[in-house]
């Protein structure tokens, strides 16, 4: 599948969620395991601490659905979570990671 | 002045310091430190259960019934997982609850030593949050923040990790950090509050929709006066059971499955369903999309996820109920909406709850009003899971919020007996009953020890029909009558095993006069069993099937 094609069909089914949390070990499974726990699958996810190391960001991508607003909710819901923005599948996070993930 | 103190002396200081005064717990190898101090303590009275699972119901009782968050103490291992089944029916019901609990020091973490188990990991889908504490200085922090989180927004259950290490480590304290209490609630947006008065006051037949929510708002005087002014139609759901008094003449009793049928036939009518602290939990609605079919929906919760989550709401407030009423109620036109309350008086004459067998105090429905009679609204009602529960829910005059406590959301058997016991140590002066069935409460007896080791005033309705009633039910219904594990071929002698763990027994079935023998029994102070067979061909009626639509009832 090409490039573009790819792009188009995430365009279509899958969406970007940034996720500023509480740097400390067992965020992730709060977040992630939200996710999981209510089968809602998450295709892909980067994280990594910001500016002073206080905090982390979680970067996630998720096929979206009409669940996903209720998804952000529970998510906003965690005492870990700061802040949640949703962007579209085509955000630049993701775009520049393919060739580590090469058969 | 500055203290040296270990992190097990600070953990108990705090709880002294945040106005604990009742603990439940069982000690272990990795909670032993904290028990060290906690037997120091002239301020905490430490309630020794006789399993996990125990020890958390009585806390759960405890904030059911004071409204204030409760504590529980386990040990690594094998006593924090059997707290978990506490804690998940805490969140469900929304119930603040502070666990803590004690691991291996942190050095032997990972490494599967004796009793470790990933406690932190095991709790997170059912704790509003948890914490693995990593040192003596950030107890300070973190547990006051547990107790802030359990009490604010929608309440929940806080799980506190504690190696045993941090226990152990000294520090020296000059200062305390303050108690953690709720913070303030989110307020209603005043513009949507004027819209919702103004589809109150346009509505031709609007059903008020009370959950559970009210109870922990503290809201149930502003819901029957918002009812009573605009002339609401009220159900409840099995959480907000007390908010409005059954017998008031626009309570509709509980919704749902096991509701009256003139309760769903009129919400099925309704044009408007305003809900409040409710979630629109499966067995209320039934099948969601046959639930109040042309009703606009207004719904106020502090949980801003519970808007839109079942059903769209025309207008969704994410506020705290008693606030958000409390500017509902000026802004709403006082009707008396006659056309409307006679339609609900009507269909209340026509379709009343059946109670057929209700003046026979060896039926079911009989036993509940009977045991009413001998109690007035100042008694606590427990309930146990199952048949039992659903008759007392749709049979007991209850009359006041905190009055009635039962496990709804996860609906566990075992609830019953150490949550009553826990109410009945945060209430010393209230008489505490717990209904409960021949399934259930095996499910914590051990804990009729504790009662009498505590002299808890607790009654202990059993009915009993050596059945899992619910399960014989829906057997009986939905699958061809092959019954199956529902019935109990051995059953024990419960006066017996009542009186082997030192309370007194009565045995309805042995007695001439019933109703005599239960006043006897709850008049006289202390923990007592009451035993009384019922019929185990009896079903709770009216049923929604489940997936059913709720105007589809079966039964009586």
């Amino acid at each position: 599948m090409n490039a573009i094609t790819k792009n188009e069909q995430n365009a279509i089914t899958r969406a970007v969620l940034e996720i500023d949390v509480n740097n400390h070990a067992g965020v992730m499974s709060h977040v992630v395991g939200l996710f999981s726990r209510r089968s809602y699958n998450v295709e892909g996810i980067l994280c990594l601490p910001v500016g002073d190391g206080r905090q982390s960001r979680i970067w996630l991508l998720v096929n979206e659905d009409q669940r996903l607003a209720q998804m952000m909710k529970q998510a906003g819901k965690l005492e870990d979570v700061i802040a949640i923005r949703r962007h579209n599948a085509d955000h630049a996070v993701f775009q520049d990671l393919e060739t580590f993930f090469r058969p | 002045m500055t203290e040296t103190l270990t992190g097990a002396q600070i953990t108990v200081r705090l709880l002294e310091r945040q106005g604990i005064r009742t603990v439940a717990g069982i000690p272990g190898g990795a909670i032993l430190p904290i028990y060290d101090a906690l037997g120091q303590s002239t301020e905490i009275h430490h309630v020794l259960a006789r399993h996990e699972q125990g020890a958390g119901f009585m806390a759960q009782g405890m904030a059911r019934a004071t409204g204030m968050p409760a504590v529980c103490l386990a040990s690594s291992g094998p006593g924090a997982t059997n707290l978990l089944t506490a804690i998940a029916d805490a969140k469900l019901d929304s119930i603040p609850l502070v666990a803590i609990t004690g691991q291996v020091p942190k050095a032997m973490i990972g490494t599967d030593a004796f009793q470790e188990v990933d406690t932190y990991g095991l709790s997170i889908p059912i704790t509003k949050h948890n914490f693995l504490v990593s040192s003596a200085e950030e107890l300070l922090e973190v547990l006051p923040r547990a107790f802030q989180i359990a009490a604010s927004g929608r309440p929940g259950p806080v799980l506190i990790d504690i190696p045993k290490d941090v226990q152990t480590q000294a520090i020296e304290i000059s200062q305390w950090p303050e108690p953690g209490r709720a913070l303030p609630a989110p307020t209603a947006n005043p513009e949507q509050i004027e819209q919702v008065a103004a589809m109150i006051n346009a509505a031709e037949r609007p059903i008020l929709y009370l959950g559970g929510g009210v109870v922990h708002s503290g809201a149930s005087t502003a819901a029957i006066e918002l009812a009573e002014k605009a002339s609401l139609p009220t159900v409840m759901t099995l959480m907000a059971l007390g908010t409005m008094p059954v017998d008031h003449p626009l309570s509709l009793g509980m919704l749902g499955m096991h509701a009256a049928r003139y309760t769903n036939f009129l919400l099925d009518e309704c044009d408007l369903l305003i809900a409040v602290g409710a979630r629109f939990d499966d067995r209320a609605t039934g099948k969601v999309a046959a639930f109040c079919p042309q009703a606009k929906i207004i719904h106020i919760d502090i949980d801003p996820a519970e808007l839109d989550k079942i059903k769209t709401a025309h207008i969704g407030i994410a506020a705290d109920i008693s606030e958000a009423l409390g500017q509902l109620l000026p802004a709403v036109l006082e009707n008396v909406r006659k056309i409307w309350v006679d339609r609900s008086n009507q269909l209340k004459a026509e379709f009343p709850l059946d109670m057929t067998g209700a003046d026979n105090p060896r039926s079911h429905f009989g036993l509940i009003q009977s045991v009413a009679a001998c109690l007035d609204d100042e008694a606590i009602i427990a309930t146990d899971v199952g048949q039992h529960q659903m008759w007392v829910a749709q049979a007991y005059p209850l009359r006041r919020p905190r009055q009635w406590l039962t496990s709804g959301g996860l609906g566990t058997m075992g609830f019953g007996v150490p949550a009553a016991i826990g109410a009945a140590l945060a209430e010393r002066e209230r008489t505490v009953v717990c209904f409960t069935g021949d399934g259930s409460i095996m499910m914590n007896i051990q804990e009729l020890v504790t009662a009498a080791e505590e002299n808890v005033n607790i009654k202990i309705v059993l009915m009993d029909n050596a059945t899992l009633g619910l399960v014989h039910q829906q057997q009986t219904l939905f699958y061809g009558e092959r019954l199956f594990a529902s019935q109990f071929r051995s059953s024990p002698d419960f006066i017996k095993i009542a009186q082997g763990f030192g309370i007194a027994a009565v045995d309805l079935d042995s007695s001439t006069n019933p109703c005599a023998t239960l006043m006897e029994a709850i008049s006289r102070p202390g923990p007592c069993l009451i035993h009384a067979s019922i019929d185990a061909e009896q079903k709770v009626y009216p049923m929604v099937p489940p997936g059913a639509a709720n105007r589809d009832m079966i039964g009586a």
